[in-house]
């Protein structure tokens, strides 16, 4: 049974929103935060800006990662930028047109009032982050430099080399490590949650695995933040780190909170393509290339394999600049990456597979010289060149989209809280601010949004009706019985006995997603891909093989555990894609297109949020629906002709 | 192309061994990570509990993946963690090497995966700038010159993988502690607590038993990041300020 969810956004005018919030927003008193214990799960951007900040509130904060350190987490890899409307360039940025961008960037599929939030703390980011010693890229009268990326006509990124995720991963990691030393945050490297505690219908803890040893233990607090990223790699094959997951997301789900959007997934249109069967990831290379380098690929299809440099100008179709002349190469990453795909379907692609296209930067380094080029973007061309065995200045890179981002998550309200009380998610790991498809640059800007300026208040409004509470006990019925589930399924893992590699299956899952859930998506193809991971399924738990045992570090028992929770969302991905009966943003169901190709949303059905509700194993998944209010922008048909 | 992996393996049946793993099958566009994945697909298919090493993001910044291959941390290319080195660059038939990072203050987990939990507690010592939340002002109010921000970011491009104590003789951390004193130390920010700075996170350092420095720079020379040595020549000049100039006691 489906009811209208409550997002819970502030009345008044959207510039009023968050400030009338905060104003009004029950405070915890310094001496009351001493006795309220939280856990933050993760330690990327979202979760060490988080951990760090409640450390500093005087909160008693442990911080969960199944990394050996906090700097390893995913956002760490991030490489084009952050974005801020500052308007340093005095280009005519501001908040409004941030705001504006992002909703019209995620397809009108983001809720307004966050979205504003998000693009009012956006300056306050880059003040902190300075502060704290992130080396941000200078002009030389020593003010920050800016670039502009896909889908926004301003230069309002923000940028530290192509390593801009790593700096600001160490700034927050940095800030992390200073509360740890101070004694407010406890830290826990090589932890990996496996389940959240209820009780009483409230989040009150987890269950987490010590991946060294295998010990379970159990972890108490008053409120539980996920910062848990996404799950691009339920596709197997993503830009993400080999060990992100869906199984803290996963775990929640089950055990009640709703899973916002699901079928929202990022596909990034410059990645390096696919070379063999072997492969076990993608590498990104940054949108920010495309500032300067232009995609194109033969006019005829004989020259595909023909060296692209004796290609002449006539005979090279710059496919973004015809078709979007008002961004060019900079349209939004959904747009690119279909492009691309339609060339390639064309039968136009490049390279051996036939699945790439050409990024050039041959006028680049004519306009700038290769000096200019190498300082921006060096260290991505070595990693191209490192991974293909090509020298990118010479010759025209070969990119072909790839899951990247996953814009879907567990469904939360304005103060950042799940459907269980108590139980929060930020940044990758939430379905909030990017709608139907995230802008380059915006993905480190919510997590840090999240964690560092909007968390820190909105956790506040739960947290002061806990001042009572006490410490919360761990050996209750609800602890003994989510442990004891997780034992038994750990048990029943490693003891599944059978024939085939967990890898294999996760190949497998991965290949079903792609060809189904991926770029286009179709009815028929949804409906055959539930019915292949239903079968996957079964046989997983009938055929898979994990070595070694529970009680010792055992990385095959943890991608089994995380592989069997991927199959399991893949299914509900599915699920979501079936029902959305338009397209929009990154999902594009090849049934609604306008006549150019172009996603064709349909507002009258589908201006809501999916929320899925988990109904138990084998039951049908209930939708509950969150309509998106637009009070202050136009909902027009997105165009960037 | 066929090669041959000797692989140090810890922990389980195995008391601290080389087993030779003969006659792999690999492709010369695999990266060497993915060389080990097909090793262990293959140990998986026979039962056997697979190769234990450490990888995440595989793009060669998330520091998690090490590896001595060869007698070289991360393998022979300049500049290049193990996860970007790919087979293109081995010949049929050759023999690979393969351990972990060796260093008293790294202790081995399990077969090629160490303990490097020291380095984070080096950071904590004080490898930050102490600003709360909430508490900056505006990006551009002090301006940097480039330069200056060019060498900060050189310094604090380093990921924090370790290969810089594996590769000294000493299994000295003087590389890694100097990249973040001198990150912070270059930038204004970082000023107010340089000499706190560098007198507690030299202590900690020594205090998790990593070697003195004695100039080998096998550091510089197997750093993933090029991360260079000026950096250690600066954070001793910013030691002895500090014991000079400081009322502050070290450690």
């Amino acid at each position: 049974m489906a009811t209208a969810l409550d997002s819970k956004i502030p009345a008044g005018n959207i510039n009023e929103k968050w400030e009338s919030y905060k104003g009004h927003v029950p405070l915890v008193a310094p001496n009351n935060k001493r006795r309220i214990d939280v856990i933050i799960v993760g330690s990327g951007l979202a979760g060490a800006s988080a951990a760090a900040s409640l450390g500093e509130l005087g909160y008693n904060v442990k911080c969960f990662t199944f990394h050996d350190s906090p700097r390893r987490a995913h956002s760490i890899a991030a490489q084009g930028g952050i974005n801020a409307a500052k308007n340093y360039r005095n280009d005519g940025d501001s908040v409004y047109r941030l705001f504006y961008d992002t909703i019209k960037g995620g397809d009108f599929r983001a809720r307004e009032g966050n979205v504003h939030r998000l693009a009012e703390v956006s300056t306050a980011i880059i003040d902190q982050c300075v502060a704290q010693g992130v080396p941000f890229a200078r002009e030389y009268g020593g003010l920050l430099d800016n670039r502009s990326f896909g889908g926004t006509q301003v230069s309002r990124t923000f940028y530290a080399r192509g390593q801009t995720g790593q700096q600001l991963l160490i700034g927050a990691y940095q800030a992390l490590s200073r509360q740890v030393s101070l004694g407010t945050v406890k830290l826990y490297n090589r932890h990996e949650m496996l389940d959240t505690v209820i009780v009483d219908g409230k989040c009150r803890g987890i269950i987490v695995r010590n991946l060294l040893t295998g010990a379970i233990e159990r972890h108490s607090a008053h409120a539980v933040v996920l910062c848990t990223g996404g799950y691009g790699n339920v596709f197997y094959l993503s830009t993400n780190a080999m060990m992100c997951n869906t199984t803290a997301a996963w775990r929640a789900h089950r055990r009640g909170a709703y899973f916002g959007n699901p079928c929202y997934t990022q596909i990034h249109p410059t990645c390096i393509p696919v070379s063999g069967d072997y492969q076990s990831k993608l590498t990104l290379m940054s949108e920010s290339l495309r500032n300067d380098g232009r995609c194109w690929v033969p006019k005829k299809a004989e020259d595909r394999l023909k060296d692209p440099r004796q290609i002449p100008e006539e005979d090279r179709d710059y496919y973004l600049e015809r078709r979007y002349p008002a961004f060019g190469n900079l349209v939004p990453r959904d747009i690119a990456s279909r492009a691309a795909k339609v060339a390639c379907d064309e039968g136009l692609g490049v390279g051996k597979s036939g699945l790439a296209v050409y990024l050039d930067f041959a006028d680049a380094i004519k306009r700038k010289g290769r000096a200019a080029v190498e300082a921006a973007y060096g260290n991505l061309f070595d990693m191209y060149a490192k991974i293909t065995g090509e020298n990118p200045y010479e010759v025209p890179m070969r990119i072909y989209p790839a899951v990247h981002y996953t814009m879907g998550g567990l469904w939360v309200d304005y103060e950042l809280m799940t459907s269980i009380p108590g139980l929060y998610a930020c940044g990758e790991a939430n379905f909030s601010d990017h709608g139907a498809n995230r802008l380059g640059a915006s993905a480190l800007m919510q997590g840090l949004a999240d964690g560092y300026f909007v968390l820190p208040y909105t956790i506040g409004s739960y947290l002061s009706k806990e001042i009572r509470t006490g410490p919360i006990p761990t050996n209750t019925p609800e602890f003994d019985q989510a442990e004891k589930e997780v034992r038994d399924r750990i048990n029943q893992l490693i003891n599944l006995g059978g024939s085939q590699s967990v890898e294999s299956f996760h190949r497998r899952l991965g290949k079903i997603m792609w060809d189904k859930c991926g770029m286009a998506r179709n009815a028929e193809g949804l409906k055959q891909a539930i019915e292949e991971i239903k079968a996957l399924k079964a046989e997983f738990w009938k055929d898979a093989f994990v070595p070694g045992s529970t009680d010792d570090y055992n990385p095959e028992l943890e991608k089994a555990w995380r592989v069997a929770d991927f199959i399991e969302l893949g299914e509900l991905m599915c699920r979501d894609a079936l029902h959305r009966n338009e397209s929009c943003g990154g999902h594009f169901r090849e049934e609604y297109q306008t006549d150019k190709g172009e996603a064709e949303r349909d507002d009258k059905n589908f201006m809501y949020v999916a929320a899925w509700e988990w109904k138990g194993e084998g039951a049908e998944p209930t939708l509950h629906k969150e309509p998106l209010v637009y009070e202050e922008i136009e909902v027009v048909q997105r165009s960037y002709e | 192309m066929k090669l041959n992996l000797k692989i140090w393996r810890q922990g389980g049946k195995y008391k601290g061994e080389f087993v030779t793993y003969p006659n792999l099958d690999v492709n010369p566009d695999m990266s060497f990570l993915e060389m080990l994945d097909v090793l262990n697909e293959q140990l998986v298919s026979q039962r056997e509990e697979p190769v234990a090493f450490e990888h995440d993001c595989r793009e060669g910044i998330c520091g998690t993946c090490s590896l001595v291959i060869d007698g070289q941390a991360h393998g022979p290319m300049k500049g290049t963690t193990t996860c970007q080195v790919h087979m293109r660059h081995y010949h049929e038939g050759e023999t690979i090497v393969i351990e972990p990072f060796r260093a008293q203050s790294f202790p081995v987990i399990k077969d090629l995966v160490v303990d490097r939990s020291a380095f984070d507690r080096i950071i904590q010592s004080g490898g930050y700038v102490s600003v709360n939340t909430g508490q900056a002002q505006d990006a551009n109010s002090i301006p940097i010159e480039k330069e200056q921000a060019s060498k900060s970011f050189d310094a604090a491009a380093c990921i924090g993988c370790g290969a810089c104590v594996a590769a000294c003789p000493n299994s000295s951390a003087m590389l890694f502690t100097s990249a973040k004193v001198s990150h912070l130390a270059l930038l204004p920010q970082g000023h107010v607590e340089r000499q706190k700075r560098v007198l507690a996170m030299v202590a900690q350092m020594d205090k998790e038993g990593f070697g003195k420095c004695s100039n080998v720079t096998a550091c510089e020379a197997e750093c993933p990041k090029e991360i260079s040595v000026e950096n250690i020549a600066r954070m001793n000049r910013e030691y002895l300020g500090a014991v000079f100039v400081s009322d502050k006691k070290m450690g």
